[in-house]
């Protein structure tokens, strides 16, 4: 684990970074296997006269906003593993901290997200905390804010990750 | 509309008013629906053994988006449809594993109406497993004024919401 944060790592705080558009178009499937993993009964996801009626058509959960933007776990030609989140990653490699959490998440919601959709998301590293001694292991706390907007441009949430990344306790 | 669809409105709502508690028995298959359809790949929450090998945990455990589908389930199951999530924030305390029996609960906090048909709810929720509390939440959700305003079809200001 590196004892000084990196002036390289540092002054990328507060830059929007890995700006990307999702692999997969906003679609039923997905909206259809959260709703059943929670057996979320909400006829906004389910029938779709409630959802003309209500939400001017089928939308997605607002909390499925990071859905959109995880990797397939695999793709031609790819040679490791895709991984979501580029930015925890990133600091992870370079902090030297092998192992890390997410401890909270704050969700904002703007536009509704439809079908269809295809969305565009840009992270953005909020802070990197002193180092810490926690129950895991010593480590770092930090804030990575992942800003979404559909194919117009328009706002549609924030989610906003604190983890920590640590070195596992000895025993 | 479908005719049995109810929506809460505004004056149905008061400050410390409690939503109907919802409760589950959480199973592997649980832990592991909630990751694949959020597409979260990652081993804690398929691969027993990485999970505690690697991860020091007791087994795998909930994803954070699926805790938040969760958390939205509980929100609007109160709210009825028209009920828009405007934000939520959690704290993961200590982890869902399989075999828990979790409560989720939740309580009213503050009322804010706006100028646009609908007032922001503010609550306070958690995640409970037996007296331990593994997850909090505070979470702001758009309810109409009244049967004739939809929140949905109305601006978000999201920086009028509390938490």
């Amino acid at each position: 684990m590196l004892e000084i944060i990196p002036e390289a790592v540092k002054a990328l705080i507060g830059k929007p970074l890995h700006h990307e558009d999702s692999e997969i178009v906003v679609e039923s499937g997905y909206i259809y296997n959260t709703c059943a993993a929670v057996q979320n009964g909400n006829p906004l996801f389910w029938d779709e006269a409630v959802s003309n009626s209500i939400s001017g058509g089928k939308i997605a959960p607002p909390t499925m906003l990071s859905t959109w933007f995880r990797p397939h776990h695999w793709r031609p030609g790819s040679e490791e593993e895709c991984t979501p989140l580029q930015a925890h990653f990133d600091l992870k490699r370079w902090l030297q901290l092998p192992e890390a959490i997410i401890s909270d998440n704050e969700l904002r919601f703007g536009e509704p997200v439809r079908l269809g959709d295809r969305l565009h998301s840009y992270q953005v590293i909020r802070s990197i905390s002193d180092i810490k001694q926690t129950k895991l292991g010593r480590g770092r706390f930090w804030v990575i804010d992942v800003v979404y907007e559909n194919q117009d441009g328009e706002y549609v949430g924030t989610d906003s990750y604190t983890a920590l990344g640590y070195v596992r306790n000895e025993g | 509309m479908t005719a049995d669809v109810h929506n809460l409105c505004l004056g149905d709502i008061h400050v410390g008013q409690s939503l109907p508690p919802l409760e589950h028995e959480v199973t592997a298959t649980t832990v592991v629906l909630g990751a694949m359809a959020s597409r979260d790949w990652r081993p804690m929450h398929h691969d027993r053994d990485f999970a505690i090998n690697r991860n020091g945990a007791r087994d795998i455990f909930l994803n954070t988006p699926n805790q938040a589908a969760w958390l939205e389930r509980l929100i609007t199951d109160w709210s009825g449809p028209k009920g828009r999530l405007g934000a939520m924030r959690f704290q993961m305390k200590t982890s869902v594993y399989p075999g828990d029996r979790m409560r989720l609960t939740g309580k009213v906090t503050e009322i804010s109406p706006t100028e646009w048909g609908y007032g922001w709810v503010a609550m306070e929720l958690a995640i409970h497993v037996g007296s331990r509390q593994a997850t909090s939440c505070q979470a702001s959700v758009a309810i109409a004024v009244d049967q004739h305003n939809n929140p949905w079809l109305s601006p978000i200001r999201l920086e009028k919401v509390s938490m």
